[in-house]
């Protein structure tokens, strides 16, 4: 969709301001306890397979642009999360206004303990997959980015769309976060990262060089 | 009055998001995520417990630390670094670190080229915030931000400048732009002075923007 999440050249948002720190330190990585209870409940319940990566993200862009912006980092997530819970009937909305179980609970494909956490985290769930189809696009060859608006979920940013470049290199079959998202299974496909002149974007004014977008095949074409 | 997570600014960016101050009690955030994980733990699908692993996880074992010890040893190991541009993947699980968020990495390294020209590379997620976790931890805020994800793409030479990096105008500039499940990690350049010097003095030279792309190694007169 396109949604205030595709960001790639708006402009008008100011400079990025980095949290002061010492030379090789890092700022604190929650500025409020909340904040670090909506990123562990985050992914404690997505270890219940209820949902799938690319359903928790198209669960947070698939707001109204101003909702979105409006909102800080974690309270989309919290969005996000809120919304699958409902969408997939493990709450309702008046539990999540009181806090209190009104409903039953429904039965989950697992609950993640404390003692697997470790193990979970470091198996991680890769997304490259073998297929039979052989690659439709060379290092090197030339390509477009699809001009499209799906109304879905999508990973191809609105700023490469319609726009020329060249695969740099081929990551293998990975799931299609566009049919993944929408329940419709995983229909992997060849995963390529492209490379687009800066110039190509934005024009004469451009910094020289390139930016680098993972786009799965069936977001390009073969150039003219 | 004192904000509920101890943090001074807590209540003001409550009142900014509700437009009105409660008198007493946890601000509005707080207490819906309170509510939240309440009713999680009520219905059985998450483990108090686990939720805190997994937050911990973050904050004291996976971050850039880790990062730091990769580059330190593609640095001072030829055969490494070979590995490591080859298969980031098998050379970063060489030093134990993989899984969640880093199932597919790359690796990309600053300076000179075959080809004799010198390159920059950055790393952004215009769509959200993707970043490698198993290597990074969990991304900085400006990371995350509408400032540093709309702009990195267009203009990335104006982003480095608000991180004090000024890098000659013939210097190629890469951004990857991170759609898809792979991850990026930047090998910096390997600050002139530092000769000789052992993996663990050399990581200490390793900051983490240094591995995004927003800064450069330390010079070997701050190491820690």
């Amino acid at each position: 969709m396109n949604g205030a999440h595709d960001m790639g050249g708006t402009q008008g948002f100011g400079p990025v301001i980095a949290e002061p720190t010492a030379p090789g330190e890092i700022a604190p990585l929650f500025k409020h306890a909340w904040e670090r209870r909506v990123f562990g409940l985050t992914l404690a319940m997505g270890a219940t397979g209820t949902w799938n990566i690319d359903m928790s993200r198209h669960a947070r862009e698939n707001q109204a642009p101003a909702d979105y912006l409006a909102q800080s980092y974690y309270q989309v997530w919290l969005h996000g999360l809120e919304s699958l819970l409902l969408q997939s009937g493990l709450a309702t909305r008046e539990e999540l206004e009181t806090g209190r179980l009104l409903a039953p609970p429904q039965p989950v494909a697992r609950v993640l303990r404390a003692d697997a956490v470790a193990g979970v985290l470091a198996k991680g769930a890769p997304a490259q997959r073998e297929i039979d189809r052989p690659a439709a696009f060379a290092v090197g060859q030339r390509v477009v980015a699809k001009p499209m608006a799906p109304g879905g979920h999508t990973r191809l940013p609105r700023y490469v769309r319609g726009r020329p470049g060249r695969v740099i290199r081929h990551h293998g079959a990975h799931v299609f976060p566009d049919a993944h998202a929408h329940g419709r299974g995983e229909q992997p496909q060849h995963l390529y990262s492209v490379g687009f002149a800066a110039r190509d974007l934005w024009g004469q004014q451009a910094f020289a060089g390139e930016v680098r977008v993972d786009c799965w095949e069936s977001y390009l074409e073969p150039s003219a | 009055m004192a904000s509920h997570d101890g943090h001074p600014d807590a209540h003001r960016d409550a009142q900014r998001h509700e437009g009105h101050a409660h008198a007493a009690g946890p601000d509005p955030m707080t207490e819906r995520v309170q509510k939240l994980e309440a009713l999680l733990v009520e219905k059985g699908y998450v483990d108090p417990a686990a939720v805190e692993a997994l937050i911990e996880a973050y904050e004291t074992r996976i971050g850039p630390r880790n990062g730091a010890q990769v580059v330190a040893k593609a640095w001072s190991d030829p055969a490494y670094r070979q590995r490591l541009l080859d298969d980031a993947t098998a050379a970063i699980a060489e030093l134990g670190f993989g899984g969640r968020q880093g199932e597919h990495m790359v690796a990309v390294e600053n300076g000179l080229t075959p080809d004799g020209g010198r390159v920059h590379n950055l790393v952004v997620c215009t769509l959200c915030s993707c970043y490698p976790w198993p290597v990074l931890g969990v991304p900085p805020t400006w990371y995350k931000s509408a400032a540093y994800r709309s702009r990195a793409v267009l203009d990335p030479r104006g982003i480095l400048a608000e991180f004090g990096v000024a890098l000659p105008d013939d210097t190629e500039i890469r951004v990857w732009d991170s759609t898809a499940e792979v991850r990026y990690l930047v090998v910096p350049e390997r600050p002139a002075g530092t000769e000789g010097w052992p993996e663990e003095r050399l990581a200490a030279l390793v900051t983490r923007d240094a591995m995004i792309g927003t800064g450069l190694a330390l010079p070997p007169e701050q190491a820690a």
